[in-house]
């Protein structure tokens, strides 16, 4: 699928440039050229994609849908599958949080929700087919989906409403729906296809120096560092290697974008797959300015409670990973 | 006078909406009061769950994105 961005880069850098093939220079810039490109268009395509899902089926319509319909547990798998397929901005958690929850959507639901949203979202889904295949892919998606659907039943469980700020529980109980004024937009198929394409190259324009960056320092490791370096340090699975991955990657804030390159590499010099994902999952889904966000909703206490219960599924992923890939 | 009020808790996606209503309104040499809401308990009150969202006198016309200057024009009386 690939094939003709390949010959596009060997002649770019081998070619145009002259760089030799085999210098570590020319190794790593053909591979800065190839993915990016491939990442690029990837990206555009599937915030593409996205966008007209989104546009079709927007947020209100599945709250309007899980409000209406008793579905037996699978409420929570529900929500957490359209975390997934939402484009997440971090600044529409908190509306779409309260959204739920005023909604009488119970509050393990919005979890699920939540803690997908970011954690699978267009740009890493992007990023891990051009990087990684779409094996890799698709099994990061449905664990992903998965942790969203089980973090959410957990935390539902837990009863913590108490734990929501004042204002919002007020709102709960008063169940004072706000009435719903919004007008559905009436625009034809190729009229809307051109304002997602637009937006589309709105979202890419505005990551790309991330994706840059994050590839840049990829293909320079990728020239320079040796086969198998992490393999001898870390490759024979010590168990202490995915927590360590996680604690470290929670407080670190990197958008989806910068990080998964780096991370392809770190797998191809030798770091066990599970550790690799349970990191970039921490990295992606919990993130400082996201707690920050939340404490408008909920005490230090329930974010504190819903970090830690995510973490804690995510490291067993990362085991999960290590034994089965 | 049209009252445009700018749903949105402050992220880079609500400035480029007020810039760009602003943009339409010069454009077209129309006038309105422009008001952004950015206190999440008011933001909540128009039942809008993806921000940032235009509100034209108090009904939600736009939500979740940027809009375009076409956009904003065809809301404008």
């Amino acid at each position: 699928m690939f094939d003709w961005l390949q010959d596009l880069a060997d002649w770019l850098v081998y070619g145009v440039f002259g760089i030799g093939e085999s210098t570590k220079l020319g190794i790593s810039l053909n591979f800065f050229f190839y993915d990016t490109l491939k990442i690029l268009l990837l990206l555009l395509l599937i915030t593409t994609l996205m966008g007209m899902v989104n546009a079709y089926f927007p947020i209100e319509r599945l709250r309007d849908f899980l409000q209406r319909k008793k579905l037996f547990g699978l409420e929570n798998l529900l929500a957490s599958f359209f975390g997934a397929i939402t484009p997440f901005c971090s600044c529409s958690s908190v509306p779409l949080f309260i959204g739920f929850v005023q909604g009488g959507i119970p509050l393990g639901v919005t979890f699920s929700f939540l803690i997908t949203s970011p954690l699978v979202n267009e740009i890493a889904l992007a990023m891990f087919i051009g990087l990684f295949g779409l094996k890799f892919t698709v099994i990061y998606a449905v664990t992903g989906i998965l942790l969203g659907t089980i973090g959410g039943i957990v935390l539902g469980k837990m009863g913590l409403e108490k734990h929501l700020s004042e204002w919002v529980q007020n709102l709960i109980k008063s169940k004072t729906e706000g009435t719903s004024s919004f007008q559905a937009e009436d625009i034809p198929f190729l009229e809307r296809l051109k304002l997602v394409v637009r937006e589309a190259f709105g979202i890419v324009k505005s990551i790309v120096i991330y994706v840059l960056i994050g590839i840049g320092i990829g293909a320079a490791m990728h020239g320079y560092v040796p086969e198998n370096f992490f393999a001898q340090y870390l490759g024979s699975g010590q168990w202490w290697t995915v927590p360590l991955a996680v604690i470290v990657a929670v407080p670190l804030y990197s958008n989806a974008a910068g990080i998964i390159p780096v991370i392809q590499v770190l797998v191809a010099k030798g770091v066990p797959i599970g550790t690799s994902i349970a990191f970039m999952m921490a990295t992606i889904g919990l993130s400082i300015p996201e707690a920050t966000l939340l404490k408008k909703v909920m005490t230090a206490r329930l974010i504190g409670i819903y970090f830690g219960v995510v973490t804690l599924f995510i490291i067993i992923s990362g085991y999960l990973f290590n034994l089965i890939l | 006078m049209q009252t445009i009020k700018i749903l949105g808790t402050g992220c880079p996606k609500c400035k480029q909406t007020e810039a760009i209503i602003k943009e339409a309104l010069a454009q077209s040499g129309k006038e309105a009061e422009i008001i952004k809401v950015e206190d999440i308990q008011k933001i909540m009150e128009y039942n809008v769950m993806s921000t940032p969202a235009v509100v034209v006198d108090e009904v939600v016309k736009l939500r979740g994105k940027v809009p375009s200057i076409q956009e904003i024009l065809t809301l404008l009386d």
